[in-house]
């Protein structure tokens, strides 16, 4: 977990720091899941599965909104020139 | 029987825990940033499936089996998913991946 930090804080583009919150956020997952087996609470494991669909859910929104944003700033650049 | 459900669950979460410093690793190192989508899904596939599948065998037959079953179903559906998406956007952006095999194991020799 440690390691996927260190890159999502040094990554040289958006889309590595992207990468490395997604496999932070699976990381999580099974974390989670080990926690829930190791303290014996199998109420963990609902949060671990939330964890997993909300993380999903934000990867795609996040890169939806660059995705806009990129189309926004080529066409700008296209008008101006 | 107990005994070796035992056994075999621990080397299951060994492997896992294995591959999955061996995925974060690879995300630190690799030079690029499509190899480096390679060494995260490590983590999302080999990792999840053999940590999950550990823990389901210590948990036996309950709900929690059922419930790690459905993580590990979420994940293997939705990590491609977001692979997919990643790369499609960074392609767009205009990333454009190396070709030819790498310059630096050239200069070595």
């Amino acid at each position: 977990m440690a390691l996927a930090l260190v890159r999502a804080l040094m990554g040289p583009t958006i889309y590595d720091r992207l990468l490395a919150a997604n496999m932070f956020g699976t990381k999580t997952v099974l974390f989670l899941s080990i926690v829930a087996f190791l303290y014996g609470r199998p109420d963990f494991l609902d949060l671990a599965l939330v964890y997993a669909l909300i993380n999903f859910i934000g990867v795609i929104a996040v890169l939806e909104f660059i995705r806009e944003r990129v189309d926004h700033d080529t066409a700008e650049k296209s008008a101006g020139e | 029987m107990t005994m070796a459900i035992d056994i075999l669950s621990w080397l299951m979460l060994t492997a896992g825990g294995v591959f999955v410093f061996i995925g974060g690793v690879g995300a630190l190192r690799m030079p690029n940033l499509y190899t480096r989508m390679h060494a995260a899904s490590l983590t999302d596939t080999m990792g999840a499936v053999l940590v999950l599948g550990g823990i389901m065998l210590q948990a036996g037959a309950t709900l929690a089996t059922i419930k790690l079953a459905a993580i590990l179903l979420f994940l293997l559906l939705t990590s491609p998913t977001a692979s997919n998406a990643l790369a499609s956007a960074a392609i767009l952006s205009g990333l454009q991946p190396d070709e030819g095999p790498i310059k630096r194991g050239a200069k070595v020799e």
